[in-house]
C-alpha cells in the first residue's frame, strides 16, 4: 500500500535536472492549431464521404410533442433520415448500465414525446450535406401539447429542499455565536444562468467498421463518453472507439457527452456510412447544461478586532427536473477562514430549463462572488483593511475537519500581492479617486480551491529512433496536457523534448481521468511520471544486461538518462544505439497512479489572491477594468507559460461574471434570452486591460508525486468579487445581484445622489 | 439556410433592375448582417445580387461637404483623414460598434440597412411582427432591456442598432439612391428609416429595388461634435443609449426604431435650457417598461455629459 509519505522520495520530475519542469515551453499542438490543421472532431477526415446530421430544438419547455410531420423534410432535396422519437432507432433506456462497471448509463437521444426544456433536441435530419440538412431541418414540423414552464427560480425559491443524500454543515453554534457577536453582516447576493460559451461547439463524426463504432467527439472524460456511447449503443464497451484528439475548449459542459455523439453513432450505423452532427451555438445554450443561478445569504459575525465569531453562507441554486446537480457555492468557503461557529449548506430546486451542471470552478466561481464580498463589506464595518482582516482570520489547521494544511500560502498570496499591485495607494473611503470621466477603485479578493489526485494510467515506449511515445486516454481541452506530459517524459528519460510524441484522447489508451475540476494535470502527471520511472527500468535493466552495451555487467540503479544517453558514470551510450541494437522492435513500459489512502489526512487545497483596478463611469454606470492582479500558490508549476495562461483565462472569467455574463430567463417561454455571442457577452481581449498572474514556488508533497496541483478552475475563484469590490471603492455602490451591468450600478449611483 | 442564387453585379443600372424584378432578391454588400441572418433563416432571399464590387467604394469631396460610396467600409470611412478632421462625431460613432474585423466588411449602405438586435427577433420560436407580419411582438411583454422608448408600437419595441447611422443623422446627411427606373434620389437620412407602426417589418422608404449609393455630408457645422454611447461591453456591444451632437444637432441611439433627431431638446437647448432640462422634455413621451427604464436617466445623464465635454473643449 502507497503512502503520500513515499513522494518525499526525490524523482526526475522533483529534481528537474535538465529544467525542463516549470519552463515555459510552447504548446506541443499550438503549431497545429494556428494553422488550422488539428482535426477537431467534426473536421477529421472519414474513410468515405459523411452524410450531415442537424438536431432540432424543441420550441415549448415542458409537455409533449403532440403530432409530427416529416413529409417535407423527408422530401426535401439530398435528406437521408428524419428521426424523432416516433422512429429512432431503439435505445437501452436512460440510465442503463449493461456492463455494471460502466463509468456512465445510457444517455438515449429523441427518447420520447416527453419535453424537459426548451431546445431539448426533439428530431434529427441527416442529408448528403450541411447545407440540405439544415435547410430541411427547418421543415419538420412538430406540434406540442405545452405546459407552463416552471422557470422562475426566485418565485421557487420557499419550495427549495435539501439536495439528495446532503445536510447542512454546522460546526459549533451558529444561532448563538451570530447573535452575541458585537459586528454583523448579513446580505444576499445573486448569481445568473451562466453559460460556458466553448469556441467549439459540441461536435461529433461516427462510422462504423463492422460491428466497431468509430466515434471522434469532442469530451473532456474519454472513457465516461466511451462507456456512455457504448450503453446508449446496446453494444460492448470495447465495441466502441472513442477519440477526442483536439477539444476547442470544455470549462465543464464537455464533461458529458450530448446528443451529438448518441445520433451520430445511430445514424451513422442506420445509414452505413460516417455521419457528423454538430450543435450550432445558439443550440448550445439549450441544448448543453449551464451554470445554475444562485441566491447565497451571507452572514458573519465578527469581535471587533475583525476575528470571525460566526460564519455562515447559505446557497439556493437549481437544477433540471431529472438531475440532482447542485451547485456548490458554499462548500468553499468551509476550508478558508477560521471561526469556531460555522454553518453552511444548499438548498436545490427543480425547474423546466436545460440541464445545471459544472462550470469553470463550479462553486468557488458563484460562492466567491457573494462571501469575498462580505468580507470587503465587514472590513469597511470595521474600519480595517481588508487584506487585514482575511490575515486576521487565517486558520492553523482546516477549520472544519481540523487536519492539517499539506501547503498554505494563502497569507503570502496577499501581502505579496499587495505589495506588487501598490494596495498601500487604496483610500477606503469610496469615490475618492478620479481620472478624467471615471471614478477609480482598487478591490482584492481571495481565491481557493480544492486538489484532488484521481487514479490513472499511462504508457511509455521508446523506439528504435529514440522516439519516446506517451499514450493515455487523457484529454487537452487547451490547457496544455500535451505540453506538460512531453515535458514529463523528456525529464524522466533525460531527452530532449523534440523526441517526444504524445497520443492522448483515445479510449484505447492507458485510462486517465480526463480534465475537469483542476486535477488532470496531477492524476495524468502522475501516471506519466509511474509509466516513465518503469520505462527508465526496462532501459537500465536492457542496457545493463546487453553484452555489445558499455554499460554490461553495471548496477541498474546506477544506471543516468540525460541528453539522450544512458550511462554509469563514464560507461555511456545514447538510448538510440541502445533501442535498436538490443530491442529493436522498442520497448513499452506502463504505470499507475492513485491516491494513497493517508492523503486523506491532509487538507489539501491550492490559493491566490486577486488585485483589481477599475474604472466607474459615474454618468453611465459602466466599467471597465483597469489592470488586474493574480497571485496563486498551487504547488511546483509544470510550465509557467501554459499555467499563467489558465489563470488568466480564470481571471478573464471572473471579469465576465462580474460585468456581462448571465442569461436571463424568459418565463412564459422557459428559454434563455442569449442565445448567441452577440446577446451573451463574455470578455474579449479588447475588454482586458493589463493582467498578470504570478506564481508563488511552492512544492505540495502531500498533493503526488510530482509536488504539482492544478491552476485550471483557481484563476477564476474570487477573480469577479475583486472586480465587485474595486466598483464599490471607485463609486460606493454595491450591487449584490451579479453581474453588474449598467443599469443597476446606475441605480445606485442614482440612489446616493451622485 | 435556404437555397439561393448569387450574382455579381457589374452595372449599377442592371443591379437595381433585376432586384426589382426578382422575386426575393436582395443586396449583398458586406455581408456582415444579412448572411448571419440568412444561417438563421429570418433573411431568406431567393436571389443575391453582390453590389460589393461596383464603383462606389469612394470617399471624394463634395460641395465643401463629402461624398461617401456606399461601398466605402466603415472602417475606411473612420480612418478617412477628412472624416476624422471635421465630422470626428462620425468616425467616434463608427469606431465604438462592432468590432475592427466586422468594421473593415461592413460598408456605409449596409450599415445603415442593417436589421434590429431585439432577441426575440433572433430566436424564430418566438412571435415577431418584424419576421412575420402579424404574428404578434414577443418583447413587448419579454424579458430585455434593450427595447425601445420612443416611437415604439404595440406591433414592434424593436431598436435600431446601427452607432454611425446617428451621428449621420446629427450631421444633417443625405442619403443619395438609385431607383430600379434609374432614377437618382437624394433625401435626408433622418427620414430614411420608418417608425414600426403597424408594418414594422417595413424598415425604410426605399421602394423595393431601389439601392443606396451614398451617403452626402454637408459642410461641417459649426460648434463642437461628439458621440457618446453606453453599453454593457467595451469591446463589442449595442448601445443602451447613445448621443450624437454636431454643432446644434443632436441625435440619440439605441432608444427608437431609427436614429433619433432629438429635436425638441435641441429647440430647448437653444432657448437656454439647461442640457438635463432639454433632454428630460425630449424624453417626456418616453413609454418605458420596468428593464428599460434606466435609458431615461441614462440618456439624460449622457446628453448633459456630451455638452458639458464639447463646452469644455470650446473653453
Amino acid at each position: 500500500m502507497s503512502s503520500v509519505h513515499d513522494w518525499a522520495a526525490p524523482n526526475p520530475v522533483t529534481t528537474n535536472r535538465s529544467g525542463l519542469i516549470g519552463k515555459g515551453v510552447d504548446r506541443y499542438e499550438g503549431p497545429l492549431k494556428v494553422t488550422g490543421t488539428a482535426p477537431y472532431a467534426y473536421e477529421v477526415r472519414p474513410p468515405s464521404p459523411p452524410a450531415y446530421g442537424v438536431m432540432v430544438g424543441s420550441a415549448i419547455a415542458t409537455g409533449r410533442i403532440a403530432a409530427v410531420d416529416t413529409a417535407e423534410a423527408q422530401a426535401a432535396p439530398g435528406v437521408l433520415a428524419v428521426w424523432t422519437h416516433l422512429n429512432v432507432p431503439p435505445q437501452p433506456p436512460r440510465g442503463t448500465k449493461a456492463h455494471p462497471r460502466s463509468t456512465a448509463g445510457s444517455r438515449p437521444a429523441l427518447e420520447s414525446d416527453r419535453v424537459t426544456h426548451w431546445g431539448q433536441p426533439v428530431a434529427l435530419v441527416v442529408a448528403d450535406t450541411w447545407e440540405n440538412a439544415i435547410a430541411a431541418s427547418a421543415l419538420v414540423r412538430l406540434s406540442y401539447e405545452a405546459g407552463t414552464p416552471d422557470v422562475d427560480f426566485s418565485a421557487r425559491l420557499p419550495d427549495a429542499g435539501q439536495p439528495p443524500g446532503e445536510q447542512d454543515v454546522e460546526i459549533g453554534d451558529f444561532d448563538a455565536g451570530f447573535a452575541t457577536s458585537p459586528v454583523t453582516l448579513d446580505e444576499t447576493w445573486s448569481t445568473p444562468i451562466q453559460n460556458h460559451c466553448q469556441m467549439e461547439p459540441c461536435a461529433s463524426l461516427a462510422w462504423w467498421e463492422g460491428d466497431k463504432c468509430i466515434a471522434h467527439t469532442s469530451v473532456q472524460m474519454v472513457k465516461p463518453a466511451q462507456h456512455g456511447l457504448a450503453e446508449t449503443l446496446g453494444i460492448d464497451r470495447d465495441a466502441v472507439h472513442l477519440l477526442t484528439r483536439y477539444i476547442g475548449g470544455g470549462f465543464g459542459g464537455k464533461g458529458q457527452t450530448y446528443d451529438d455523439l448518441t445520433l451520430a453513432a445511430l445514424a451513422a450505423r442506420a445509414l452505413g456510412r460516417p455521419v457528423k452532427v454538430a450543435f450550432s451555438r445558439q443550440q448550445m445554450m439549450h441544448g448543453t447544461i449551464h451554470r445554475p443561478a444562485t441566491v447565497q445569504r451571507v452572514r458573519l459575525g465578527a469581535e471587533k478586532d475583525g476575528r470571525l465569531n460566526a460564519f455562515s453562507i447559505m446557497t439556493w441554486t437549481h437544477c433540471h427536473q431529472d438531475g440532482t446537480f447542485t451547485e456548490h457555492a458554499s462548500n468553499f468557503a468551509r476550508a478558508l477562514y477560521a471561526a469556531p461557529n460555522r454553518l453552511t449548506g444548499h438548498r436545490l430546486v427543480k425547474l423546466d430549463l436545460p440541464g445545471a451542471g459544472p462550470m469553470r470552478a463550479p462553486g468557488e466561481a458563484s460562492g466567491t462572488l457573494s462571501l469575498e464580498c462580505a468580507m470587503d463589506e465587514l472590513a469597511e464595518q470595521l474600519g480595517l483593511d481588508p487584506v487585514e482582516l482575511r490575515i486576521r482570520n487565517e486558520p492553523a489547521v482546516d477549520p472544519e475537519n481540523g487536519r492539517p494544511f499539506s501547503q498554505r500560502q494563502l497569507v503570502r498570496c496577499l501581502r505579496e500581492g499587495a505589495q506588487m499591485f501598490g494596495w498601500d495607494r487604496r483610500l477606503p473611503t469610496p469615490g475618492q479617486v478620479r481620472d478624467g470621466r471615471w471614478l477609480v477603485g482598487l478591490g482584492m479578493a481571495a481565491a481557493i480551491r480544492g486538489n484532488f489526485l484521481l487514479p490513472a494510467k499511462c504508457s511509455f515506449s521508446v523506439d528504435a529512433e529514440g522516439v519516446i511515445t506517451v499514450r493515455q486516454g487523457m484529454t487537452d481541452i487547451g490547457t496544455g496536457t500535451y505540453t506538460v506530459l512531453a515535458q514529463i517524459a523528456a525529464e524522466t528519460l533525460g531527452v530532449p523534448l523534440g523526441v517526444v510524441k504524445v497520443e492522448i484522447g483515445d479510449s484505447e489508451l492507458p485510462p486517465a481521468p480526463g480534465s475537469g475540476g483542476q486535477f488532470g494535470a496531477a492524476s495524468a502527471g502522475s501516471a506519466a511520471l509511474a509509466a516513465g520511472m518503469n520505462l527508465r527500468r526496462a532501459i537500465a535493466e536492457l542496457a545493463t544486461g546487453d553484452p555489445n552495451s558499455p554499460l554490461y555487467g553495471g548496477d541498474p540503479e546506477r544506471v543516468t538518462f540525460q541528453d539522450g544517453v544512458v550511462a554509469i558514470e563514464n560507461r555511456s551510450e545514447t538510448l538510440a544505439a541502445l533501442v535498436r541494437r538490443a530491442a529493436p522492435d522498442g520497448l513499452t513500459a506502463e504505470g499507475d497512479s492513485r491516491p494513497p489512502p493517508d492523503m486523506r489526512e491532509w487538507s489539501t487545497q491550492t490559493y491566490g489572491s486577486h488585485f483589481c483596478e477599475v474604472g466607474v463611469d459615474p454618468v453611465t454606470g459602466e466599467v471597465r477594468v483597469r489592470r488586474m492582479l493574480g497571485v496563486f500558490a498551487a504547488g511546483r508549476i509544470l510550465n509557467e507559460k501554459t499555467a499563467r495562461s489558465q489563470l488568466t483565462g480564470g481571471m478573464i472569467w471572473g471579469v465576465g461574471s462580474a460585468l456581462t455574463e448571465g442569461n436571463a430567463v424568459d418565463p412564459r417561454h422557459g428559454s434563455l434570452i442569449g442565445q448567441d455571442l452577440a446577446q451573451y457577452l463574455v470578455p474579449v481581449q479588447a475588454d482586458i486591460g493589463d493582467l498578470e498572474a504570478i506564481m508563488l514556488d511552492e512544492v505540495d508533497d502531500k498533493a503526488n508525486p510530482m509536488g504539482i496541483k492544478g491552476v485550471g478552475e483557481l484563476g477564476n475563484s474570487g477573480a469577479g468579487a475583486a472586480v465587485a469590490n474595486a466598483i464599490y471603492n471607485a463609486c460606493g455602490v454595491r450591487v449584490r445581484d451579479y453581474p453588474i451591468t449598467p443599469d443597476k450600478l446606475l441605480a445606485g449611483l442614482i440612489a446616493k445622489g451622485m | 439556410m435556404r437555397p439561393f442564387t448569387y450574382e455579381r453585379a457589374t452595372d449599377l443600372g442592371q443591379a437595381v433592375r433585376e432586384a426589382s424584378q426578382t422575386p426575393g432578391a436582395r443586396f449583398l454588400a458586406g455581408g456582415t448582417n444579412l448572411l448571419d441572418l440568412m444561417k438563421l433563416e429570418i433573411e431568406r432571399p431567393q436571389h443575391l445580387i453582390d453590389v460589393s464590387r461596383l464603383p462606389l467604394a469612394g470617399v471624394e469631396d463634395a460641395d465643401g461637404g463629402l461624398r461617401i460610396g456606399a461601398m466605402a467600409t466603415n472602417s475606411q470611412v473612420a480612418g478617412d483623414r477628412r472624416v476624422r478632421e471635421h465630422y470626428p462625431v462620425l468616425t467616434q460613432a463608427i469606431v465604438s460598434g462592432a468590432s475592427g474585423q466586422l468594421r473593415n466588411k461592413a460598408t456605409t449602405g449596409g450599415n445603415l440597412l442593417q436589421r434590429t438586435r431585439c432577441p426575440y427577433f433572433y430566436d424564430t420560436t418566438k412571435p415577431c411582427n418584424k419576421r412575420t407580419p402579424g404574428a404578434g411582438c414577443a418583447a413587448l411583454e419579454g424579458v430585455s432591456r434593450e427595447t425601445a422608448i420612443l416611437g415604439a408600437s404595440t406591433a414592434c419595441i424593436a431598436v435600431h442598432p446601427s452607432d454611425m447611422a446617428v451621428a449621420l443623422v446629427a450631421l444633417g446627411a443625405d442619403v443619395e439612391t438609385q431607383t430600379p427606373a434609374g432614377d437618382t434620389r437624394r433625401f435626408p437620412l433622418m427620414e430614411l428609416h420608418r417608425l414600426p407602426g403597424e408594418t414594422p417589418h417595413i424598415e425604410t422608404h426605399l421602394i423595393p429595388g431601389e439601392l443606396i449609393t451614398a451617403v452626402v455630408l454637408p459642410p461641417p457645422p459649426p460648434g463642437g461634435q461628439i458621440y457618446r454611447k453606453a453599453r454593457d461591453r467595451a469591446s463589442y456591444a449595442t448601445a443602451h443609449a447613445s448621443i450624437a451632437i454636431a454643432g446644434g444637432q443632436v441625435a440619440l441611439g439605441g432608444l427608437a426604431h431609427k436614429p433619433w433627431r432629438a429635436v425638441t431638446a435641441e429647440a430647448a437647448l437653444a432657448a437656454g435650457a439647461s442640457p438635463t432640462e432639454a433632454m428630460t422634455a425630449e424624453l417626456a413621451d418616453a413609454s418605458v417598461g420596468e428593464l428599460n427604464a434606466f435609458k431615461v436617466p441614462l440618456t439624460t445623464r449622457l446628453f448633459a455629459a456630451a455638452v458639458q465635454e464639447i463646452s469644455g473643449e470650446a473653453a
